[in-house]
Parts: C-alpha cells; structure tokens; sequence
C-alpha cells in the first residue's frame, strides 16, 4: 500500500493539473456551473457542457478516496465517479450523455451539406435509395445505383481513370464535413507527386461502402477509394473511413478491400490520413492487388 | 389444417406455415428487407387469424426449414417429450394462448407443457399475444440457474458487470468493476467483452477477474467473451473459466458462419462440466438477438422472430445458467425503431421463457437507429415487470468498447427499487456487508463511491 503522504501528494499533484476544477465541498459535489476552466463560456450564454474533460471530473461528494478514484479515472474512458441522485443520475451526467448521443444521432439523420459538395467542385449522384430510412434500412439498395446516376457518372467523370476518388455520406456527415475536404486535398496532391492521374472526384449521397463496387466497374477505374463516414460512437461522431481497393467489382469478397479507419482530429487527423491513403494507393498500383492479397 | 381466411368479405390466402408465421408477425423492418413480412395491416391479421386455428401438430411437423435439412430443427424436434406431446398436440395455438394466460395455470404447469414444444410453436404462440399479454405470461415462468450461485430465483433481479475497456486494460477494467459493485452490480456474472480474441489475452481476463473475486470474496462467476473455441483452450491450459459464453443462432447455416455446431457446442459443455471453476449445473452463456440470421445471409426466408425462437430451442440442449438477448443491437435494417425493439424484447422474453431458459434481457441501441434513451428504459422497466432474471450493468450506459447503449449501473438500482427486488442472495449479504445496501436492499449513502473498495 502506498503511504499516506505519497497519496497527499498524488492528489496535490492532480488538483494543480486541473487548476482548482475540482472542488469538493460538504454534502454536495462540485459546482458544475463554475470553476471548470476551459469550458468555454460565452459571454451571453451558458458554458458548453461538452468541453468539460470526462476523465477528470469526480462528481462523488466526499469520496474515501479521491486520489483512488482519480487513479480508476484515469485507466479507462468508462464514465465512472458520476454519483446519484437517488438511484438516478445527476443531470449534469444525464445531459452530457444526452448531448453525446445527440451529435451522433444528427451525424447519422443530417444530410451533407449541398455547400460541401459545391465548396469541393464536386457534383452529386445517389445511390438506389429514396431517402434516409430506406438507406437505413435497406444497405442492398444503398450498393446499388439506377440507370439514371450511372448515366450521370458515365458522362461527367474522366472513363478508365488510374485512381477514382469520391466521397460519400455513409453513417455520418458530421465526419465528411469535418474531414473529407482535408484528407481529398492530400490525397490528390500526394499522388500528383507520384505522377499519378486522379480521375473526376464527386459526391454519393445515401452510399455503403459496397457502392465503390459498382463505380469500379461503371468507370473502369484501376484503383477506387472511397472517404465514408462511420456509424457514430458517443466518443466521437466525426470518424471517417477511406476504402481502397484495386479493380473493385461487384459481389468481390470483402477482404479485397484495404481500410484506413479513424480518421478524425482524436484519431488519424484529415491531413496526416490522407498523405498516408496516397502512399497506400501507389503501392497498390505498383502489387496491382488490395486488401489481404496486399502486404503492406 | 386452413391456410385461408376472409376478413371484411376478402380473401387471404397462404401459401404455407412459414408464409403465415412470418405475416402474423408485428411489423420489423427485417422482415420487410427480406419482402416476407405482411403487405397490409389486415394481411397481418388475416395471418394471425388463420396462425390462431392452426394445431401444435401442425406446427410441429411444419417446420420452417426441414428436419432433414437443418440441425437447429433436429435438436429441437428430438428434445420433445412425446408423452406430454399428445397430451397436447390437438390444442390450437388460439386455445394455447389462453391456457398461459388463465389463473388457473401456474407456472410449473407452464413448465411441463414446455417440454413437449417446438420453437415454432412458442413463436407462434407469441405471434398472438400483445405486448401486455407477453408481460403477463412470461411473469408467471420462473427459470432459475445455478453456476457458483444460483439466479433468477422470484423476488430477486441480477446483473451482468459488463466492465468493458477499449484495450483490455486490467486497472481500467478493475475501476469499471469497482465501480459497478458500488452500485450492487455483478451478480450474474462479471463478463468482459474482450477487444483481442486470442487465448493469451482470454487467460489473462479470466485469472484478472477471478483475482477481483478472491481478492474481496465476491460471491459471483466471470466470464470472458471471446470465441468459445478460444475460451476452450484457455480452460485447457488451466485459466478458471466458471462458465462459457457463445453467440448461437437459428439455422446450421447461422451458426457455421458463428463458427459452431452442435458437435462442437457437446464438446465445450462436456469440457466446463469437468474442467470449469464452478460447480453449476448451468455453466453455459449464450447471447442472442432478431435478425443476427438475416444481417448474414442465413435467414431461409424464415422470419426473424421465428428464427429467435428456434435459437433458444437449440440452446436448452445445454441447460444455460444465462441466455442474454441483444435485439437491438445490430441496427435498423433489423428492428427500425423503439416501438419495433421494444417489441422484440418483449417477445424474445417470453418466448426463452416459454422455452424453458433463463432469459436475461439487454435492451440496447445503436447511433444509427432512431432509438433514444427514453425508448430503452421502456423497454428495461416493461421486462422488469415480466421478469427478466438479469440485465447489463454499463458505466452509464455507455460501451466505449462495442459502441452501444446498454443498461446502467443506476438502471439497475432504480429497477430493483422501483419492484422491491433484491440481489441474489449470497451476493446480497456481500453487499450488506460492503456497506453498499441496507438490509431492506436499498443504496446506502456510500453507494456510488467506488473508492470505499480501495480500503
């Protein structure tokens, strides 16, 4: 057991790293309302509840243990030292929570923005479905695109491009707005580098992953990759993924595609992804082979 | 047996069994998905019109994927007991319905007729019942199961710690455990989802959690989720493993794409039952939910809610201690929205316990599915009131390893509170004892600080 005054100390310690943000007072856990720094207060309305770091709150009262319980804090993400009211949670908890699940749920039901896609040269197509509950709940259609939009492709996009680029919602927009534009940029500049042509970039609106397979094949693309947004956590609704794959066609097996997942400002930031998606893209076309057939 | 009938002067006619069990169901948008579901409200109830007039005979020998060609249907059909089976066989699903429900039927009478049952026939018998009268039937079957402890027994309500960590890290796990226990979580089993599916990391989990149990005299069982193929040699190179956990399913197909069988399943129960750290009789785990089948291609045209039915069929074969049903979790291609999970849950209840199993629920939700917190802790205090035997105790409800919304420590204790139940009773007297409930099992004042186990 560690002694008395290395935990006095452990706690001091903690205390200074959080400037004061945790005040334990009699009978009542700490004021959420004040003394949080960083919290980002406007001046004309309340403080934002979501910038309040997690991992360093303790809302116990008068816990046996305060240094202890900052240690089990700092182990794991879980949302531990929340305390009660009554068997309930406290409100300040029960927002938060509110709060997280709410940016994911309005990643996943927002529609990207028609700016973005403008903002970016691009033009839009859809896939099969008519709207966002059939996207849901039909991920076969969401694969697939009509006469119509293949058309479009068709007639808009460079035909047998070496690399096909295109971004799509997926599961959320949150993470195409907050990174696609970023991660696209270096991709195409990276690969530029390389002397490598870059086909005509565009939007899917409504798309799975499996939709890559049928541009593939529509464009006669050596190379496809498509920047999706992944289904939200309450960590983190901003996840964007990039699928790659070499001479993608329908119906192929999964594990011919090549995935760089997590790609938001807490994983794999935009830029730094999309250096690292370019390099992956030359190797590709040099093996001529994506997914497990390729050893990176 | 009739597979018509007319309702308002038309006509509805069915093809067979499986195209009326599948049209009887509510409405779920995997049935849709997969265009066997009903076409209109009144085809709905055209079919459980003509599912209501059907036999258990019937049933039984019209099973949704045929004996010949499925092992799930072999395990079911062979289990029955075929001296209460003709005591019972004329009986319509109609006239079965209220059998359950009549005041003069207990329970253990329930039980008994059990025995004699196919899963088609639980599914259909559920496909007539509304949501109050699933509440009401399941309330009346008790299954209890034992491992180290028993659970499930009446006026008790159990938990599963589910402490999981994004990478498997011990001090967090333990923090999220701590934390839990001072809620009065962890009866059930203290069982962690691991991220890394390998036998080292399976054995280092296992010692991990049965250390906690040594080192504060816990009186509970662990478990590590991983393939059971990977728990196995686990067991063999000697970790204390006190029961197995598989995810199981309702065609042979579902389960070789699970990675199991029926030879394998005998197998690993044989191995628990010598080579495990408890005493049971009930040393399996299954986890369950609607429409694992269809996300995987395995379905047969078969309708979700049947094919959960004939999951649970299959696992009575290994007397589970906990059968945990996650419908829910996959997504809205499965179950669109609150009201379709809530109904599921409803059904999956009853018809486990229907089945004869312990059934503990996990009323859950992903991001990606118009579901909130309001529809889930519905769904958690309806199951309460018809019984469950356990849920999922979750850091305020958030898996930061799976990425879903479970039951919460705080649900837990509300659920007990709100219904007077107490924990399991060994656990119950641990927990007096800790100081985290009185004697009347409510949250003492200290309840809620984990850190009063760091003594």
């Amino acid at each position: 057991m560690i002694s008395e005054n290395e935990i006095k100390k452990v706690v001091e310690q903690v205390l200074m790293e959080l400037g004061g943000a945790i005040k334990v007072e009699k009978g009542l856990s700490m004021d959420s309302n004040t003394d949080v720094k960083g919290c980002g207060e406007e001046e004309d309305g309340l403080p934002d509840i979501t910038t309040i770091d997690l991992k360093k709150q303790v809302l116990v009262p008068n816990p046996e243990d305060l240094a202890g319980l900052l240690r089990m804090k700092e182990s794991t993400p879980a949302r531990l030292g929340v305390w009660r009211a009554g068997p309930r949670y406290k409100t300040e908890t029960l927002l938060r929570f509110r709060a997280d699940h709410a940016a994911a749920m309005d990643a996943v039901f927002t529609d990207v923005s028609e700016e973005f896609v403008a903002r970016n040269d691009m033009f839009a197509v859809k896939t099969m479905c008519g709207s966002k509950d059939e996207f849901l709940t039909r991920p076969d259609l969401g694969r697939m695109f009509d006469e119509e939009n293949m058309a479009i492709l068709k007639e808009k996009c460079v035909k047998n491009p070496q690399v096909e680029i295109y971004v799509s919602d997926g599961l959320s927009s949150t993470a195409v707005e907050a990174n696609a534009e970023d991660t696209l940029q270096t991709i195409i500049q990276g690969l530029k580098g390389y002397g490598i042509k870059v086909g005509t970039p565009f939007f899917v609106k409504y798309g799975r992953v499996g939709a890559m397979d049928a541009v593939s094949e529509g464009l006669g693309a050596e190379i496809t990759c498509v920047l999706l947004g992944e289904r939200p956590g309450l960590v983190t609704a901003e996840s964007m993924s990039a699928y790659i794959a070499y001479k993608a066609t329908v119906g192929m097996p999964e594990a011919r595609r090549t995935v760089v997942s997590n790609i938001h400002s807490g994983g794999t930031p935009a830029v730094e992804a999309g250096a690292h998606i370019a390099d992956i893209i030359k190797i590709m076309l040099e093996k001529k082979a994506s997914g497990l057939d390729l050893k990176l | 047996m009739k597979l018509k009938t007319t309702l308002f002067g038309i006509a509805y006619p069915f093809q067979d069994v499986k195209e009326v069990l599948a049209k009887a169901n509510e409405e779920k948008s995997g049935d849709i998905f997969l265009g066997i579901g009903a076409k209109t409200v009144s085809e709905r109830i055209a079919a459980k019109a003509v599912l209501s007039q059907l036999t258990l005979e019937d049933l039984r020998q019209n099973p949704v994927i045929p004996y010949e060609e499925d092992e799930v249907t072999r395990v079911i059909d062979d289990m029955v007991n075929e001296s209460i089976y003709k005591e019972i066989k004329g009986w319509t699903l109609g006239y079965f319905r209220e059998y359950i429900l009549d005041h003069n039927t207990t329970g253990e009478m329930i039980k008994r007729v059990s025995k004699a049952l196919t899963s088609e026939m639980v599914a259909g018998v559920a496909k007539l019942m509304s949501n109050m009268d699933l509440v009401y039937g399941a309330s009346k079957i008790r299954i209890i199961g034992k491992c180290n402890y028993e659970i499930g027994k009446a006026g008790t309500l159990s938990f599963r710690l589910q402490p999981n960590h994004p990478a498997d890290d011990v001090d967090g796990i333990t923090a999220s455990i701590l934390e839990g226990l001072s809620y009065g979580c962890g009866d059930a089993v203290i069982g962690i989802n691991p991220v890394e599916d390998t036998v080292e990391n399976t054995k280092r989990l296992l010692n991990s959690i049965y250390d906690i149990m040594g080192k504060w005299n816990i009186p509970t069982q662990n478990c590590v989720l991983s393939h059971i193929t990977t728990q196995m040699q686990a067991v063999r190179e000697g970790a204390p493993a006190c029961m197995f956990f598989q995810s199981i399913a309702g065609t042979e197909d579902a389960n070789k794409a699970f990675g199991v069988n029926k030879e394998l399943l005998d197998e690993a129960f044989e191995l628990i039952k010598h080579r495990g750290a408890a005493p049971g009789p009930n040393l399996m785990y299954f986890e369950t939910g609607q429409g694992s089948e269809m996300s995987i291609n395995t379905d047969h045209g078969v309708d979700e809610m049947t094919l959960e039915a004939r999951t649970y069929g299959f696992g009575k074969r290994y007397m589970p201690f906990m059968v945990n049903n996650v419908s829910g979790f996959i997504g809205p291609e499965t179950l669109y929205d609150g009201r379709q999970v809530i109904r599921a849950n409803l059904e999956d209840h009853f018809m486990g316990k229907l089945t004869g199993l312990p059934m503990g629920m996990a009323p859950c939700y992903t991001n990606h599915t118009n579901i909130d917190q309001n529809d889930q802790e519905n769904a958690t205090m309806l199951l309460a009131m018809a019984g469950a035997n356990y849920y999922m105790g979750v850091p305020v409800g958030d898996d930061i390893m799976l990425s879903y919304q479970d039951t919460s420590f705080h649900d837990d204790a509300t659920l007990r509170e709100l219904l007077h139940l107490k924990p399991a009773e060994e656990f119950f007297q641990w927990l007096i004892n800790r100081g985290v409930l009185d004697q009347k099992g409510k949250l003492t004042a200290k309840a809620g600080d984990a850190s009063i186990f760091l003594k």
